[in-house]
């Protein structure tokens, strides 16, 4: 039997005792189901994750629609839907917010609801578009280092560095 | 604190001694947590995750719960090295292989430890021995406010702790409870269990061996969403399932004592022999036989080795342990070799030392 990711014998064979599909086996190769049994108590998430989410898109879209929302891209990390589809894992806090029409209806698929309950930081959050600026005055100072346009890095690194000292004063 | 002084003690979670700790191993609780002003670790740049190290070591330190805790740069750690620390279930096997700046920081009784630049920013683990959520719960609770009292997290009002996998999100909260299910096994009777829990949002999910046999015995229980109940809605559905399954080993471990004593103590204490005996044995085969002596020695069956022991051994049997206890590299065949002298060491009567 060939392992189910490449064409190498698969000589582990796992029993997942998965609710509510019940049990079923996965047939892997060493290299395969070691990265398979490392994500540990987690569930295998970029697999399930693209599944739930190719079925949840065809159900509602036409493929107009699709090849419009791939493009969609945040402006903090740049990160694009398409990217975060294949990979299963976003860019950046503001991607929750750039992305939550979609997210929405994922979450309600994943976990059967879209809103925290439970936990939240006792002390005041900090506003997300302070937050944001930073990520992205971060990135453009790495651009203009590697254009070696050092006095306009220097300019944002002080800016870096103010806003940075005033959140840990708000702290 | 150096790793060999590490490889020779056993973590407080091993003890053997918290509640209904025969048959559950360990209660786990991770949180995940980000960040606000950094992009997630998948999309930082080698920069950025320099500077999230950075920033964290330092804030951590002036933390008065984490003056004691050793922190290790992994990228500069030897292979061998980061395979010790993932057998010890400090750090996950995903840790370990990524690349850029991350860290591992732990707590030197191994109650808890942090990952950090792994998936999300921050990971915060906390192991407790046997079941027990309340504590587990109470301890990463504190963890997580004294980190948060330094960092601003990524937190949004609607979906609750942002996290880099929108399966993490909300509670970032995972819970996982270790079983040892040696008689449900044996009496074929472990998949109607967990049929007779569908429904139930729970994951299972069976622990495999380093090769390619099958290593049934140990099963974990964890939750399967994070976002729309609270932590403890999340901790009592696992708190509901796992005293259910735990009732079920114990009447399949009795039924197998009235119905077939000889049959079991026979093949426990085959298991014992083997492992006291071998001259050389393979880390698959010595779970399965520890397996079945764990057993052995709850049910009075085995009487000349205590559970603690056996549970150490569990741990200090795999390949990085046995190399780090030996102090040196070993090829596949001369690790045999010494897991089979270290089992010996440790079961038989004669010395009583307290050797690692
Ligand atoms: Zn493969
Ligand atoms: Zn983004």
């Amino acid at each position: 039997m060939k392992c189910q990711h490449c064409e190498r014998p698969a000589t582990f064979h796992i029993t997942e005792l998965t609710e509510p599909t019940g049990p079923h086996i996965v047939h892997l190769c060493e290299e395969h189901a070691r990265i398979y049994l490392s994500q540990g108590s987690e569930p295998p998430a970029p697999n399930t994750l693209a599944g739930i989410l190719a079925k949840q898109l065809q159900l509602d879209q036409t493929a107009e629609q699709l090849a419009k929302q791939d493009k969609k891209t945040c402006p903090v990390c740049g990160i694009t839907f398409a990217e975060f589809r294949k990979v299963g894992r976003l860019g950046c806090a503001y991607d929750y917010e750039c992305f939550k029409e979609e997210l929405e209806q994922l979450l309600v698929n994943v976990h059967g609801s879209r809103h925290h309950q439970g936990k939240r930081p006792s002390r005041h959050v900090a506003p997300p578009d302070r937050q944001q600026e930073l990520i992205q005055l971060r990135r453009q100072m790495q651009e203009a280092i590697s254009r070696e346009e050092y006095e306009r890095a220097g300019e944002i690194r002080d800016r870096i560095r103010q806003l940075e000292e005033d959140q840990e004063q708000a702290d | 604190m150096k790793l060999e002084e590490l490889a020779g003690k056993c973590g407080q979670w091993l003890k053997g001694s918290g509640p209904e700790s025969d048959i559950v191993i360990s209660t786990r609780i991770r949180l995940a947590r980000n960040l606000a002003d950094f992009p997630f670790v998948r999309r930082a740049s080698d920069d950025e995750k320099v500077q999230i190290v950075k920033m964290l070591r330092g804030r951590i330190a002036k933390l008065p719960q984490w003056e004691q805790t050793a922190f290790w740069d992994v990228e500069e750690l030897e292979e061998l090295d980061r395979q010790f620390l993932v057998e010890r279930q400090l750090m996950s096997r995903e840790l370990a292989d990524s690349d850029g700046d991350r860290a591992v920081v732990i707590d030197p009784q191994e109650r808890f430890s942090l990952m950090i630049n792994e998936e999300d920013h921050l990971r915060i683990q906390v192991i407790c021995s046997g079941l027990d959520l309340e504590s587990a719960w109470e301890q990463i609770n504190a963890l997580d406010d004294a980190l948060e009292s330094k960092l601003s997290y990524a937190f949004h009002e609607q979906f609750g702790y942002l996290t880099a996998c929108p399966t993490n999100v909300g509670t970032g909260l995972r819970v996982s409870v270790m079983l040892h299910l040696p008689a449900l096994v044996i009496t074929r009777e472990i998949e109607k269990v967990f049929r007779s829990l569908q429904k139930i949002n729970v994951a299972v999910r069976g622990l495999y061996g380093e090769g390619s046999q099958f290593m049934g015995d140990f099963y974990q229980i964890s939750n399967q969403v994070t976002l729309g109940r609270s932590e403890q809605e999340l901790m009592d559905t696992v708190r509901e399932v796992v005293p259910r399954i735990v009732e079920y080993e114990r009447r399949a471990r009795f039924f197998l004592l009235k119905e077939s004593e000889q049959d079991l103590h026979d093949e426990v204490s085959r298991a014992f022999g083997i492992l006291c005996t071998a001259k050389k044995i393979s880390s698959e085969e010595t779970l399965h036989y520890l397996s079945k002596v764990r057993m052995g020695v709850n049910l009075g069956l085995i009487r000349s080795v205590d559970i603690l022991t056996i549970n150490k051994l569990f741990v200090h049997t795999q390949p990085a342990h046995i190399q780090k206890l030996r102090g040196k590299h070993l090829s596949v065949a001369d690790r045999n070799i010494e897991r089979a002298s270290y089992l010996q060491s440790h079961l038989t009567p004669k010395r009583d030392s307290e050797e690692g």
